[in-house]
C-alpha cells in the first residue's frame, strides 16, 4: 500500500472533516452507472459515485478525464448540448433525474451551480441576486430585499456590496462576481450546490476567501466541486473522487485519498507524477 | 439568517407538472416560442403572398411579346424591351466602373493600408456613406456627372472648332450626347454600390488565411506579387459572390435614376440596340448606346404602377415578375460561385 | 484590425517601383469614398446655402427658420410659394414609425428565434428566405402595397369598423417598408443575441430558468443595446426609402398625423419634384437640395448615434 505523510496534506479549511465516514451518512446524489456520450464518443464509463448530504465532494483529475461533464449532469445542463446522450441512474434524493417525466426547471432550481468563469448578468447586483426569485414568480419586493441580503451575507459579499446594490454587477472585482454568482445561486433556495472550478481565475485571496465560504456553506448545503487545484480539493472537501480518461478510479474520505490512496493512479495524480 | 427552512424542507418532486406554477412558466414559454415563430414564418407567408398576388395579377398581360415589344399607351401593346436593355447597359457600366474601384479599395484597406489616421478616416467614412439614402446620390448625379454631360455636349453639336497647339484648327465630330445618359445613370449607381461593393470585398479578402500570404512572403515574392498571384485568387470566389450580389441590388433601384431624370416613358432602346445581334452588327449604334438617354425596368414598373387605367395594373406586375426573373438568375449565379468555390476551396 | 494581416508587413521595403504606382492608384480608389462625401456634402450645401454666381440658394431665399417651422408645403415659383418642411417631416416620421411598429415585433421576433430556438437546418432555410425579402426592389414593394394591402387587406379591415382608407396612404407604405427594413433588423438583432456569452445562457438555466426567463430576462436584455442599434438603422433606412413611398404613399404634403390619408415624404417630394420640369435654377428646384440636407443630416444622425451604440456593445463582450 502507498502511504504519503498525512503531514504534507494542507490543513482544512473550518468546518470540513476530511475523515467523514460516507458509508453511514445519507446520500444527496447517487450516480449508478453513468456512462455519457457526445455523439459517438464516449467520455464517461460506468461512473457510480455517492454524494453524502450536507458535506463537500471534491472531483479531481488531469484535463479532458471527464470530471465537468460529470458535474453537468447532475443538473442535466448537459441536456443543452445537441446530440449528447446519457444512459444510467442518478438518484437525488431518491428520484431518478434521467427519467423523461423530470422537470429540469425544478431540477435545475433545487441544485443550483456555479461556473468557472464568473458569469453576472450584466443587471444591478440587487436583480442579479433576485434573478432566481424572480423567475419564480416572487414580486414582493420588501421580500426580495430580505432574500438578496440574507443570500449576499451568506456569499460573504453583503458588507462590501450594501451600499450598491443598484449598481452594475459587471463593475466588482472578478472574486466578488464569484461570489456574487454564489449569493445568485444561494437566492433559488437549492440543496445542492455544484461548483465547476469556482476558484480557478482568481487570485489568492479570493480564492481562500471562496474557500472558507465553502467550509461555511457545507453546514446547510450539499456541494460537489471540480477543482483542478489539488491542494484546494483537499483543503475543502469531506470526500474526494478521482477520475481518468472518463472513469471514476477511486473515490473516499479526503484524507484517505490523500494519504493512503488504493490505487497507483490516484497517488501518482496527487503526488505530481502526471497530469 | 433568514428563516427559509433550507436544511429541513422535505424532498420536493422533479416530476414535470408538480408545482401549478411551473406548469404556468412553461406554458408562458412555450407561447413565447410559438410567437418567435410566428413572426418568422409570418415574413415567409409575406414572401409567398407577394409573390403570387404578383403572378396572379400579371396573368392578364404576361406572354413572349411583353419582352419583344416597347412601352405604348395601350396595355395591351406595353413591353419592356426599352427597359431591358436600358437596365442591360446600365448595370454593365456600373460593373465596369463599380468592381475595379470597389475591390482595389478593398485591397488597399485589407492589404495595404497600415492603421493611420487617413485610413480610420476612410474606413469610418464608408460606414457612412452606406447609409446614405440612394436618393442623396440621385441629387449628386444630377448635379456633378448630368452636368458634366451636359457641359460636354456642347463640344460635340458639330460646329464646335478646337485649335491643336495653335498651328491648325479641328472641327469635333457631332455627337448625339445626351444628358441623361446611360454613362451617367451608370455613374451614379455605382456610387450607391460602392460601400457594400467594397465591403463584400473586404469580407472575401479578410477569410483568406494569413499564413498564404506569409508562407509567400516567405518564398522571396514581393507584396504585390503576393496579393496578385496569392490573396486575390483565393479570395475571389468569395469577392464574385459579394460583387455579383452588390451589383444586383443596383438592377433594383430607380430613385436616384429618376432624380436624374431618366425617361419616365420611352420606347427606345439605348443606341437602337433593341436585340442581341445588333450588339455584334451594329458597331456604331453600340458606341452610342452609353451616349444616349435610357429607361430602366424599376422606372418603366414606377410609371405603369401609377397609371388610373387599371390594365396598366397587369403590365406593372408583368414588369415586376421580368425583373424578378432577371434577380433570380443574376443571385443564382452567385450561388453557383458561391457552392462551388466552398467545395474547392477549404480552409 | 483584420487577424488576416501578417504585422511584418508594416516594415517590409521589398517592392518595385511599379508597385508603389500600383498602391497609390489602390490608395485612390479607396479615397474615392471620402471625394464621394465630400462631393454630397458641396453639391448640398452649394445649392442650398451659399450659390457661387449669380444663382441664389435656397437659403438665401427662404429662412432657415421657415424652412423649418413652416407647416405649408408648396414648392411653385413665385410668391405663391411656401417653403415650410414641416409637412414633409410629418409624412416622413408617420411611414417610419409604421415601418418600425411593423418591423421591430417581426424583425426581433425572427432574431430570437433563429438564434435561440431554430435548429441549424431550419435557420439555413430561414436565412436565405430574409435575404430574398431583403432584396426584393423597393418599387415592387409599392406596387404590392398600392394595388394588393390597400384595397384587398385594409380597405376590407378597416371597413368593418367603418374606416374609410384612401387609395393612397401611409398606412400601406409604411407597413410595406416595415416588410422591407424587418430582415435588416432580424439579421443585425440575431448577430447581437448571438454575440451574448453561451455562459450567460449556462447560468441563467442553473438557476432554473425555462427557455422564455432565459431570451426575454437574460439574452434580451444583455443584448439591448446592440437591438437598440439595429432599430435606429432601420428607423433611418426607413426615413430614406422612396420608391414604395411614392406609389403607395400618395403626393400630398399635409401636415397630418393621419396614416389613413396620403402624404408626401421628403424622398416622394424629391422623385415628384424631379419629374417636374421646373427651370434648373429655380427656387423650387432648389427646394430639392434643401430637403436633401435635411435628409443627409437625419440619416447621419441617427447612424452615426446607432453605430457609436453598437460599438459600446461589441467592447462589452469581446
Amino acid at each position: 500500500m502507498p502511504s504519503l505523510a498525512a503531514g504534507n496534506v494542507p490543513p482544512s479549511v473550518a468546518g470540513v472533516d476530511r475523515n467523514l465516514d460516507v458509508s453511514t451518512h445519507p446520500p444527496s446524489i447517487e450516480a449508478k452507472r453513468l456512462n455519457f456520450f457526445y455523439a459517438e464518443h464516449q467520455v464517461l464509463f460506468d461512473v457510480s459515485l455517492m454524494v453524502p448530504e450536507r458535506s463537500v465532494t471534491a472531483l479531481i483529475g488531469p484535463s479532458g478525464c471527464g470530471k465537468s461533464t460529470f458535474l453537468r449532469t447532475l443538473n442535466r445542463m448537459n441536456d443543452l448540448i445537441e446530440g449528447s446522450r446519457c444512459l444510467g441512474e442518478i438518484l437525488v434524493e431518491g428520484q431518478n433525474i434521467m427519467d423523461a417525466a423530470v422537470d429540469v426547471v425544478l431540477l435545475r432550481k433545487h441544485i443550483g451551480m456555479v461556473f468557472q468563469k464568473s458569469t453576472p448578468f450584466p443587471k444591478s447586483i440587487f436583480d442579479n441576486v433576485a434573478y432566481g426569485p424572480r423567475v419564480a414568480g416572487e414580486k414582493n419586493r420588501s421580500v426580495l430585499a430580505d432574500l438578496v441580503e440574507s443570500c449576499l451575507r451568506k456569499a460573504a459579499l453583503w458588507e462590501e456590496v450594501k451600499d450598491r446594490l443598484t449598481t452594475s454587477a459587471m463593475s466588482l472585482s472578478g472574486g466578488q462576481q464569484q461570489r456574487l454568482c454564489i449569493a445568485r445561486t444561494l437566492a433559488t433556495n437549492p440543496k445542492i450546490i455544484l461548483m465547476d472550478e469556482p476558484a480557478s481565475a482568481l487570485d489568492p485571496a479570493s480564492t481562500d476567501r471562496i474557500e472558507n465560504l465553502i467550509g461555511e456553506l457545507c453546514a446547510n448545503y450539499t456541494i460537489v466541486i471540480v477543482t483542478h487545484n489539488m491542494q484546494q480539493a483537499s483543503r475543502v472537501s469531506h470526500q474526494t473522487a478521482f477520475f481518468y480518461k472518463g472513469k471514476l478510479v477511486e473515490s473516499g474520505p479526503t484524507m484517505k485519498i490523500f494519504t493512503h490512496p488504493s490505487e497507483k493512479q490516484t497517488e501518482d495524480y496527487i503526488t505530481g507524477r502526471f497530469g | 439568517m433568514s428563516g427559509q427552512g433550507l436544511v429541513s424542507k422535505p424532498a420536493t418532486s422533479f416530476v414535470s407538472g408538480a408545482d401549478k406554477l411551473i406548469r404556468r412558466r412553461l406554458f408562458l414559454s412555450r407561447v413565447f416560442a410559438w410567437t418567435c415563430r410566428l413572426a418568422t414564418y409570418s415574413l415567409l407567408a409575406v414572401l409567398v403572398v407577394l409573390l403570387f398576388a404578383i403572378i396572379y395579377t400579371s396573368i392578364g398581360r404576361l406572354a413572349p411579346n411583353f419582352v419583344t415589344s416597347t412601352n405604348s399607351t395601350n396595355p395591351a401593346k406595353a413591353g419592356m424591351l426599352a427597359g431591358l436593355w436600358g437596365s442591360f447597359w446600365l448595370i454593365l457600366f456600373t460593373a465596369i466602373f463599380s468592381v475595379p474601384i470597389g475591390v482595389g479599395s478593398a485591397v488597399y484597406l485589407e492589404e495595404i493600408a497600415k492603421d493611420n489616421f487617413l485610413v480610420r478616416v476612410i474606413k469610418v467614412n464608408l460606414a457612412n456613406l452606406a447609409g446614405v439614402p440612394a436618393i442623396v446620390y440621385g441629387i449628386l448625379g444630377y448635379t456633378v456627372f448630368r452636368t458634366s454631360a451636359a457641359a460636354v455636349s456642347v463640344f460635340f453639336d458639330g460646329k464646335h472648332l478646337i485649335s491643336v497647339l495653335g498651328l491648325f484648327k479641328v472641327r469635333l465630330a457631332k455627337l448625339p450626347i445626351y444628358e441623361d445618359n446611360v454613362l451617367v445613370g451608370a455613374l451614379t449607381l455605382t456610387l450607391v454600390i460602392l460601400p457594400t461593393v467594397i465591403a463584400a470585398s473586404q469580407e472575401a479578402l479578410r477569410s483568406v488565411p494569413s499564413s498564404i500570404r506569409v508562407a509567400s512572403l516567405a518564398l522571396g515574392a514581393t507584396r504585390w506579387q503576393t496579393i496578385w498571384r496569392q490573396v486575390i485568387p483565393a479570395a475571389l470566389p468569395g469577392i464574385s459572390t459579394g460583387v455579383i450580389l452588390s451589383t444586383s441590388r443596383a438592377i433594383g433601384e430607380a430613385a436616384p435614376l429618376i432624380m436624374l431624370g431618366a425617361l419616365t416613358y420611352s420606347s427606345m432602346c439605348p443606341g437602337g440596340v433593341d436585340s442581341p445581334v445588333k450588339l455584334l452588327t451594329k458597331p456604331t449604334q453600340v458606341l452610342h448606346a452609353p451616349l444616349d438617354q435610357f429607361t430602366a425596368m424599376p422606372i418603366e414598373i414606377f410609371d405603369w404602377s401609377r397609371q388610373p387605367n387599371a390594365r396598366f395594373s397587369e403590365v406593372a406586375a408583368s414588369g415586376i415578375v421580368v425583373l424578378l426573373v432577371v434577380l433570380l438568375s443574376i443571385n443564382s449565379v452567385a450561388m453557383v460561385v458561391r457552392h462551388y468555390a466552398s467545395r474547392r476551396l477549404r480552409w | 484590425m483584420s487577424p488576416a494581416k501578417s504585422p511584418s508587413w508594416a516594415t517590409q521595403r521589398v517592392f518595385r517601383r511599379h508597385e508603389k504606382l500600383i498602391q497609390g492608384a489602390l490608395f485612390l480608389c479607396a479615397a474615392l469614398s471620402v471625394l464621394t462625401t465630400a462631393a454630397i456634402i458641396l453639391v448640398l450645401l452649394g445649392n442650398a446655402v451659399y450659390a457661387p454666381g449669380a444663382k441664389k440658394a435656397f437659403f438665401e431665399q427662404v429662412s432657415v427658420w421657415e424652412f423649418l417651422t413652416g407647416t405649408h408645403w408648396k414648392p411653385v415659383d413665385g410668391p405663391a410659394g411656401r417653403f415650410g418642411m414641416i409637412p414633409l417631416l410629418s409624412g416622413t416620421i408617420m411611414v417610419a414609425v409604421i415601418a418600425c411598429l411593423v418591423s421591430l415585433p417581426a424583425g426581433l421576433g425572427a432574431a430570437i428565434y433563429m438564434s435561440e430556438y431554430a435548429a441549424p437546418r431550419e435557420r439555413e432555410i430561414l436565412k436565405p428566405i430574409l435575404e430574398v425579402l431583403a432584396g426584393i426592389p423597393s418599387v415592387v414593394y409599392g406596387f404590392f402595397a398600392l394595388k394588393f394591402i390597400t384595397p384587398y387587406i385594409l380597405k376590407p379591415a378597416l371597413g368593418l369598423f367603418g374606416i374609410d382608407l384612401g387609395t393612397f396612404n401611409v398606412l400601406s407604405a409604411g407597413i410595406v417598408v416595415g416588410i422591407m427594413v424587418t430582415p435588416l433588423i432580424a439579421s443585425l438583432s440575431e448577430d447581437v443575441i448571438r454575440s451574448v456569452p453561451r455562459s450567460l445562457r449556462e447560468a441563467a438555466y442553473a438557476l432554473g430558468s425555462t427557455r422564455f426567463d432565459v431570451s426575454a430576462r437574460v439574452v434580451v436584455p444583455a443584448a439591448l443595446s446592440g437591438i437598440l442599434a439595429a432599430f435606429l438603422l432601420a428607423f433611418s433606412r426607413a426615413i430614406g426609402e422612396t420608391m414604395a413611398v411614392v406609389i403607395a404613399g400618395g403626393q400630398q404634403p399635409i401636415a397630418t398625423l393621419n396614416p389613413l390619408r396620403g402624404a408626401q415624404t421628403m424622398t416622394s417630394f424629391m422623385v415628384h419634384a424631379s419629374t417636374g420640369d421646373s427651370a434648373a435654377d429655380s427656387i423650387s428646384r432648389m427646394s430639392i437640395y434643401a430637403i436633401g440636407i435635411a435628409l443627409f443630416v437625419i440619416t447621419l444622425t441617427i447612424n452615426l448615434i446607432s453605430g457609436w451604440i453598437l460599438r459600446r456593445y461589441r467592447e462589452v463582450y469581446q
